[in-house]
């Protein structure tokens, strides 16, 4: 086996923690049950990686099985990257073809492949007829750079894929482009969504959280939230405004929902308005220009903080509809105007 | 607009009523039941209000004393107790109404310099005090065994702060 190769295999193994070590090797499916039992997985790790090295050494893998390798342990630890979102349409008038799999990988792989000399494409299917796509740039000199990929999940029956960040700006219109001519559609557009929790990003653009109409018995949940407020309170303990809490109770369901809400990190507004003021003769006041602001709200669970603020007395509810408004419009970076 | 006034209605027997006004509900439940385990010489009920004025329909005891809850994390807290104050009668702060000013602890969090919280309280004659809400840790004994450490969530310490410069109750 290549050095680099073997290096390539050592370097991806050691990433993945004891804990995994099986269930990824499995997932991977290219050693077999038998060569597996034979490893001893109870030694320290630089040792096992070794073993496992060789065992790929004599089954003679290849940079693509290791690629794929690569992938599996990106699938089971997807939260390490932050995910964009890329929405393509198809022309006016377009037929809707019939999408092939196989079609889709040639395409993509030949576009990249004719633009750059040095690329390595790699593919793995994934439920919900997505497939998961690595890709190693490399330069007309260089070989790809294994240790720098990007990702991207492609789910064939809707016109969204998600691609990890890119430290190469400049191959992503090329990224695009192949996208968007191998799956037969028109245009591409990045939106203005980013997150490192996959599956949220999913099912915001999905429209998949808030299925309230999911459960029949949808009114069970409520009633026990009722029931909750009066097992907490002393008979001692009286609530004044217990109308004005219900109020909010209220006007938070309908706009959040009943269920959990999908995972954000962030919320970025940035603003490019004039300035207004109370007091006439301000200084800012007068500016033509308009003034430049960057706001960014950050949490480990944005839209449940969001969700939370006004229940807590933090914050009036209704909430702002900037706020609001993140998980309907798809959207986490937000420019605002004066119109 | 009804105005809270101290003697407009005959004292319960044997009972106190003390009124915290905030806006964080979870805040001003924890402070309830923290008060409610101590021991008091009368009957102690609790209304927990988020502002002024109170609901007019409702029958409710004389209030005996009015603790306004500051956090002095939010500004939206302080614009709400200073705006609940409009609707307390003069008479009442004849030594019926205090401050409570919380989150002195983590200075990085506080929106609002404690001093504004001391001024608020000597424009209203009251005292004012600084506290933060910790959650008590239960040691447990099992026979043999070493002590289990376990946080009682329902068991809160109130723990006060320095107050600085308050002025005394009363005229």
């Amino acid at each position: 086996m290549d050095e680099t190769v073997a290096e390539f295999f050592k370097r991806t193994i050691l990433k993945i923690p004891m804990t995994e070590m099986m269930t990824i090797l499995k997932a991977w499916d290219f050693l077999s049950e038998k060569q597996l039992q034979n490893v001893n997985f109870q030694q320290r790790k630089e040792s096992l990686v070794q073993d496992l090295v060789l065992l790929c050494e004599k089954k003679r893998a290849s940079v693509h099985d290791a690629a794929l390798l690569d992938i599996v342990y990106t699938q089971f630890h997807r939260h390490r990257k932050v995910w964009d979102v890329f929405q393509m349409s198809k022309g006016p008038g377009e037929d809707i073809d019939l999408f092939d799999m196989e079609q889709f990988k040639s395409s993509f792989k030949k576009i990249l492949q004719r633009a750059l000399k040095n690329v390595m494409v790699s593919f793995r299917d994934a439920e919900e007829n997505a497939v998961w796509i690595r890709i190693a740039w490399g330069t007309q000199y260089r070989k790809p750079n294994q240790y720098k990929p990007v990702y991207v999940v492609y789910y064939s029956q809707t016109p969204y894929a998600f691609t990890s960040s890119c430290p190469l700006r400049s191959n992503i219109p090329l990224l695009g482009q192949a996208l968007t001519v191998a799956s037969n559609h028109h245009k591409i557009v990045k939106m203005d969504l980013r997150s490192r929790y996959l599956d949220s990003l999913k099912a915001i653009v999905f429209k998949q959280y808030n299925q309230t109409f999911e459960t029949y018995n949808s009114t069970t949940p409520l009633q026990e939230k009722s029931l909750e407020l009066d097992i907490h309170m002393d008979s001692r303990i009286i609530h004044e405004n217990r109308i004005e809490k219900e109020r909010v109770q209220r006007v938070t369901q309908e706009t959040f929902g009943d269920y959990s809400q999908p995972r954000l990190e962030f919320a970025q507004y940035k603003l490019e308005t004039k300035f207004k003021s109370d007091f006439n003769g301000d200084i800012l006041a007068e500016r033509k220009e308009p003034l430049r602001c960057l706001i960014k709200f950050s949490s480990p669970h944005l839209l449940e903080a969001l969700k939370s603020l006004a229940p807590a007395g933090i914050a009036d509810a209704p909430l702002s509809p900037l706020l609001t408004c993140i998980p309907n419009k798809g959207m986490n970076y937000f420019k605002i105007k004066d119109k | 607009m009804s105005v809270l006034r101290p003697l407009d209605k005959q004292p319960g027997l044997n009972t106190a009523t003390i009124l915290l006004v905030g806006t964080e509900d979870a805040l001003l439940q924890q402070l309830a039941d923290a008060m409610l385990k101590e021991d008091c010489a009368s009957e102690l009920k609790i209304h927990l209000a988020r502002s002024l004025p109170l609901p007019s329909d409702v029958n409710r005891p004389r209030i005996d004393l009015i603790m306004f809850v500051v956090n002095l994390h939010s500004k939206y807290s302080l614009q709400n107790v200073e705006e609940s104050l409009r609707h307390v009668d003069a008479t009442f702060f004849l030594g019926k109404v205090g401050f409570l000013a919380m989150g002195a602890g983590q200075e990085s969090h506080c929106s609002i310099h404690r001093n504004t919280v001391t001024k608020l309280a000597n424009t209203y004659r009251s005292p004012v005090f600084f506290c933060d809400l910790e959650e008590s840790q239960v040691t447990r004994f099992f026979r043999g065994q070493a002590p289990a450490h376990t946080t009682d969530a329902n068991r809160t310490r109130l723990s006060p702060w320095p107050v600085p410069d308050t002025c005394p109750p009363g005229p």
